[in-house]
């Protein structure tokens, strides 16, 4: 067993997903199956070999520095679940204690 | 057709991109004539297919009409322009909702137009709609998508492929000459080839990520699909090129694609076979018509020799941590707030709580296993023997590459392991699933060029399997030029093509939507 149910409980959390307890059940096994396959990569001599982030070695990627056309506040709100004043209402975000 | 009988009502939808641009060009056919056409064989066979999440129809002929304006004033039109095209439901459109294939994007209206979107409308290239995918393009048969899976036109009661399934079976099912799909494990080659279709991932960058909406970023990639390899070049040409918008863009010319789609010629190219993709581990009639095709492309002129790729078998285990790893991050914007779903919201819980609420109601199972997956790899512990690990085999992959482009110019390998399955069969088995992804994993990592061409139907299923060509970075060209010539050579052996060879979809009556 290469994570138990109470990781992926945890993993659930940092994730922020309300999973069920069913969902739970299934997914331990299914995720414990997984990451027993990937755990492969752990086989391959890497010593000294430079990890690899991007297919395409670009850094540092400038452009002018012009004014161009951007979203209106109508056009950014447009999709909100909520919005006041211009604003996303958004829930509270800080508890009473 | 014969010579001077304009086609007419449903022969369009059955004519190549390059035959409607040309007809449109010359005045034969009006484009709102071809889009008419498609919009109504939408109509008879979508309610089987299900290729679409939707159609726009209004759009559409607005966009057909506004090319048969600039015809009529005598202004130049692009090489695709009239040409209708199906979009995956993963690039933005500021006219059309953008799913990805998700319930908490339902409905959603982005407020911009992606970069793909905008130089398709520039080109004069109808859109269509919008076509299923698997959820945030996670799977490889449809069956992720929140809203049902796509069926595959040659037998409606298996896969498509995926994730671009619902752009791979418009095009088989003749809905649209021409499909956009995104490509980050596979996702345009493998659901070309089980369609009996031409899938194209671009080299990493060669195509804009603007507006895609971001699975993988360091491996996602737009790219064409089409029934014939010359109108995958042409729209290839058309999507293409550096944008500004887009920091990992390629700053370099499009590669001649076109020009090496009409040069199909392989003779004293050097083409290397996988050995580790050419043993046991695919279906037989996969491997029987794979065997085949390079022995074709042998008797073409082209020198065939064996390459061992070494770390290729490791490219899949890699890319379960690589991408999951991209996504738990990626998709850390879907928190209830600025857009798309929002649950829980009773003006006593938490951001922290709707933020959980809502991605617990708004993603399906396949999405929650990667963000978990991913959060797992990059967690603190498990980092180095998990995503750094998986960044180092990356490496290897790439040495590979590097090592087999030395003696050969181009590498072969079946597309995918088997033919399509049955739509249900793996849908709760995540590791089977993976597996259909094996071949083509390699060149996202390394970012590559890589192509899908038809090679024939497997002998014990009568479904189609597909060559893939993988070709160094920017060589693009190199893999078109390579499936014209197997296109050209198997078309005259078949006396046509492939999809000629699939039966016909039952058309229904219905109005156009």
């Amino acid at each position: 067993m290469s994570i138990t149910r109470d990781e992926v409980a945890h993993l659930a959390r940092l994730s922020r997903l309300a999973l069920t307890d069913a969902e739970l059940d299934h997914f331990a096994g299914q995720l414990d199956q997984i990451i027993g396959a990937v755990a492969r990569v752990q086989e391959v001599a890497a010593e000294g070999i430079p990890p690899m982030t991007h297919a395409v070695p670009v850094a540092n990627v400038f452009r002018d520095d012009v004014e161009v056309p951007c979203l209106t506040p109508e056009q950014a709100l447009s999709g909100a679940p909520a919005a006041e004043q211009s604003r996303f209402r958004v829930p509270r975000i800080l508890t009473e204690d | 057709m014969a010579a001077g009988d304009a086609p007419t009502g449903s022969e369009l939808t059955r004519l190549s991109a390059a035959e409607i641009a040309a007809a449109v060009a010359s005045g034969d056919v009006s484009a709102v004539e071809v889009t008419q056409a498609h919009l109504d064989r939408i109509v008879a066979v979508d309610p089987d297919v299900h290729a679409f999440l939707h159609v726009a129809g209004i759009g559409a002929l607005a966009a057909a009409e506004g090319v048969d304006r600039k015809r009529a004033a005598g202004e130049p039109l692009g090489p695709l322009a009239g040409v209708p095209l199906a979009l995956k439901d993963v690039m933005t459109t500021a006219d059309m909702p953008t799913t990805c294939g998700s319930k908490i994007l339902e409905g959603w209206r982005p407020p911009y137009d992606a970069t793909v979107t905008k130089r398709l409308r520039a080109a004069g290239v109808v859109i269509l709609g919008k076509t299923n995918m698997d959820e945030f393009a996670m799977g490889s048969s449809t069956e992720n998508s929140a809203y049902g899976p796509s069926h595959n036109p040659w037998d409606l009661t298996r896969i498509p492929g995926g994730s671009s399934g619902g752009s791979s079976a418009a095009v088989a099912a003749y809905e649209a000459p021409l499909a956009i799909g995104t490509d980050t494990g596979g996702s345009i080659r493998q659901p070309a080839a089980v369609c009996g279709i031409v899938g194209m991932k671009p080299t990493y960058g060669g195509s804009s990520r603007y507006g895609l909406v971001a699975f993988a970023s360091s491996l996602d990639t737009p790219g064409p699909l089409a029934r014939t390899v010359l109108d995958a070049a042409l729209l290839h040409e058309v999507m293409s090129g550096h944008d500004p918008c887009d920091s990992t863009s390629v700053d370099a010319p499009v590669p001649p694609v076109v020009a090496a789609a009409r040069h199909a010629d392989v003779s004293g190219l050097r083409v290397g076979v996988v050995t580790e993709f050419s043993g046991g581990g695919s279906q037989t009639g996969v491997q029987a018509r794979f065997t085949e095709a390079v022995e074709l492309l042998e008797s073409l002129g082209a020198k065939v020799v064996e390459v061992s790729c070494p770390h290729f078998t490791y490219a899949l285990p890699a890319y379960y941590l690589i991408a999951p790893s991209e996504c738990s991050s990626n998709l850390a914007r879907f928190d209830a707030m600025r857009y798309g779903l929002r649950v829980g919201d009773d003006g006593v819980r938490s951001a922290d709580e709707v933020m959980a609420l809502t991605r617990e109601a708004g993603f399906g199972p396949e999405v929650k296993r990667r963000i978990m997956l991913g959060t797992y790899a990059l967690s603190s512990g498990y980092y180095d023997a998990y995503y750094g690990k998986a960044q180092q085999v990356r490496t290897r992959i790439t040495q590979d590459f590097e090592a087999a482009f030395e003696q050969v110019d181009v590498l072969v390998s079946p597309t995918t392991p088997t033919t399509a399955f049955p739509l249900g069969e793996r849908a709760d088995d995540p590791m089977a699933m993976y597996l259909a992804d094996l071949f083509t994993i390699p060149s996202d990592l390394a970012g590559n060029a890589a192509i899908s061409v038809p090679c024939g139907l497997a002998p014990e299923d009568g479904l189609p399997v597909g060559l893939q060509i993988m070709a160094p970075a920017l060589a693009d060209d190199r893999a078109y030029r390579v499936a014209a010539a197997v296109e050209a050579a198997l078309e005259q052996r078949w006396g046509g093509p492939l999809l000629a060879q699939a039966k016909e979809l039952r058309e229904q009556a219905g109005e156009t939507r």
